[in-house]
């Protein structure tokens, strides 16, 4: 009762060398038993705990009961897109954390029985919803992210007109340029935008807002206009070298993995500096993506350089076990000063102070301090910046 | 949705026009900016300058020089084809005024850029003085339109072949010793080129504006690939140029930064090489 099913995994030792997806899905009978341990609280906080407040405890009956298609029904109803969500939202910081079970043992596997029942719709036939009538209305939604996409669907389920503009040539935003196939298969990424599209979604690619139309542009054409245009410019840490050869915004770094292939090159055009040592200077899930893809196209030795502690890393857990299992290493408390290169402008180091934590302030948070005279070089030929975007 | 070529065709050895039927640009297109495309589900995304557009026709005109596998691959293309990506119009417009007299200077497929900017500034009531130079007459791109726009034009060749004999830098320096009263340049051209053009112009403290052309991916500042050193500060070419102070550009990072992938794009120039004559290797 107090103990998960355990989902399959690929093998450390194997996957850190393939793109392929590192988790496998419970199997339909590990599913319905993870259900059973559903308490059906008469309050569920799990509900509370997530943002589009989808049915948690309903929708897990139904899977105890063996009744996927119910199941993936009632999620639908309130989340568009379960087979991403139950792959890369951060459960243990929301419904799993408020899960009662949580409390004296694991907490139910919501996320991972999101997954489960997507990926058993997916694999038959999806279903679209009946549609109300045509409201008459047309929104205009900029940006085909995961904030986009639920955006159109929910307003194409209530009737209106919904055109998508999307500066990329592929629809998904994150979900495509900046998670890797081995967290979120692109395959399933299609697979939801399909399932937007058929809900009567036009998606326009390559379409640029702010340049080829403007919001007041749109609003001519418009009732209304949803912004969700994602992240922004890539944030540098302002410190000598970081224009150097090699080294990359996590942004960069991922868009030319994810989006452009280039760990098919040259299958396919777009090329990436592929490390023999690298190092990724961030604890946030971009952090371990960069790191992880790094190691899949070959380096020798990856690390991760982040200024506080395990605890403070703002990454899913299972990401930081994953990465850890797969031999990344780690370098907590540590901060770079600056990135040296050679005469060609290529980094050949990354030089970084000790930090240590002080007592928590009023925010909670300890503030990392540097330790001063404990500044030393790390070898690196790629360096991955994966800070906050602005 | 494809992106239709409408028109092909060899300027001059290994620099091509083409034609791209794209409304939704051309009716937004200005001077400076420049596209993004990419061929095909295997390509790569590459940045080109808009050298014209019509907007009652809808089209963008792009000159490009094939070098590596893109740009030879995209020459290879004929009017009826299509490209599976065009994504426009990108970065800021050129800054046209009448600024009294101007100096464009166009080296090798350079001259493609400065051509809309030049008829942009006679537009404006500029008086337009060109200079437009090649390493040789055969490679001179576009001479009959510049000088439809210009009021001075000049030529020079690496090889002495057509007009000056010698750099496009040489006139710039001419004309201002001489005492000609310039309010502004624009040089457009290889990094080598426009470093130069800015170490002449920099003592007669005339404003110089560059266009970079630096390695991009999405275009949209979304990455960072393109950034360049202005004036001691980190820039995006894409979304903060293309268009710098020549004066505060750091060209030796640029040109560093443009030979990150020379190992990368000759084994994918091999390659396609291989591929499309039957390999020997």
């Amino acid at each position: 009762m107090l103990e998960r099913q355990k989902m399959p995994e690929q093998d450390p030792k194997i996957r850190r060398a393939n793109f392929s997806e590192v988790a496998l899905g419970f199997t339909a009978e590990q599913a319905a038993e993870e259900a059973k341990r559903c308490l059906q609280c008469k309050k569920p906080k799990c509900m509370e705990g997530c943002p589009v407040e989808v049915k948690i405890p309903s929708f897990l009956k139904y899977v105890a009961d063996g009744d996927f298609e119910s199941a993936i029904k009632e999620i639908k109803a309130d989340n568009a897109l379960p087979a991403v969500c139950g792959r890369v939202c951060p459960q243990e910081t929301q419904c799993e954390q408020a899960c009662i079970l949580g409390k004296k043992g694991a907490s139910v596997s919501i996320g991972r029985l999101e997954r489960f029942v997507a990926d058993y719709e997916r694999n038959k036939d999806v279903e679209v919803p009946s549609m109300p009538e045509p409201t008459e209305k047309k929104v205009a939604v900029v940006g085909s992210g995961p904030a986009g996409l639920t955006a159109a669907a929910d307003l194409a389920k209530m009737g209106h007109s919904v055109t998508i503009f999307e500066a990329l040539h592929e629809a998904g935003g994150v979900l495509t340029y900046g998670i890797p196939e081995f967290r979120l298969p692109k395959e399933i990424v299609k697979a939801e935008v399909e399932y937007v599209k058929k809900l009567g979604v036009t998606i326009l690619l390559d379409s640029v807002i702010g340049k080829i139309d403007t919001v007041d542009g749109l609003l001519g054409d418009f009732d209304a206009v949803f912004l969700g245009t994602g992240a922004g410019l890539p944030m540098f840490l302002n410190i000598d070298g970081e224009n150097l050869n090699g080294v990359y915004s996590a942004n960069e770094f991922l868009t030319r993995v994810n989006l452009m292939k280039s760990y098919k090159f040259p299958e396919y055009d777009t090329p990436v500096k592929k490390g023999k040592r690298v190092v990724v200077v961030g604890g946030g899930n971009v952090a371990m993506d960069s790191a992880r893809c790094a190691l899949r196209l070959g380096a020798d030795e990856v690390t991760i350089v982040y200024r506080r502690g395990e605890e403070e890393m703002p990454a899913r857990a299972e990401e930081i076990e994953h990465a850890k299992e797969e031999g990344i290493k780690f370098r907590l408390l540590t901060n770079p000063v600056r990135i040296i290169g050679d005469a060609k402008n290529w980094v050949t180091h990354i030089e970084c102070i000790n930090m240590y934590l002080c007592e928590p302030d009023e925010s909670g948070r300890c503030k990392p301090m540097p330790l001063s005279g404990s500044e030393h070089k790390i070898e690196a030929d790629v360096v991955i910046i994966a800070m906050k975007s602005k | 949705m494809p992106f239709k070529i409408l028109k092909k065709e060899e300027l001059v050895p290994t620099i091509h026009l083409m034609d791209i039927s794209a409304p939704r640009i051309a009716k937004k297109a200005q001077p400076g900016q420049f596209v993004i495309l990419r061929i095909n589900e295997t390509g790569e995304r590459i940045p080109l300058t808009i050298a014209d557009f019509d907007r009652r026709k809808g089209t963008i005109t792009m000159i490009f020089q094939a070098v590596g596998k893109t740009t030879t691959q995209l020459s290879s293309l004929k009017a009826g084809d299509e490209l599976l990506d065009f994504i426009g119009p990108l970065g800021n417009p050129a800054h046209i005024e009448n600024f009294g007299t101007v100096i464009l200077v166009g080296g090798g497929v350079g001259v493609a850029p400065v051509f809309p900017q030049a008829r942009a500034f006679k537009e404006s009531g500029n008086k337009v003085i060109s200079i437009i130079g090649s390493r040789s007459a055969n490679l001179l791109l576009w001479e009959d339109r510049m000088r439809e726009v210009s009021d001075e034009l000049y030529i020079t060749t690496d090889d002495g072949t057509k007009g000056h004999h010698g750099f496009v830098t040489d006139i710039v320096k001419k004309l201002l010793e001489n005492g000609t009263k310039v309010d502004r340049v624009v040089a457009i051209g290889p990094p080598v080129m426009m470093r130069a053009v800015a170490g002449v112009t920099r003592p007669f403290n005339v404003k110089t504006i560059v266009s970079l052309n630096s390695i991009m991916v999405d275009g949209t500042g979304m990455c960072g690939a393109c950034r360049v050193l202005v004036g001691n500060e980190t820039k995006f070419a894409c979304v903060d140029g293309p268009e710098f102070d020549a004066h505060l550009v750091d060209f030796t990072l640029l040109m560093n930064r443009l030979a990150m992938y020379q190992p990368e794009e000759k084994l994918a120039f091999e390659k396609y090489k291989c591929e499309r004559e039957g390999c020997t290797c």
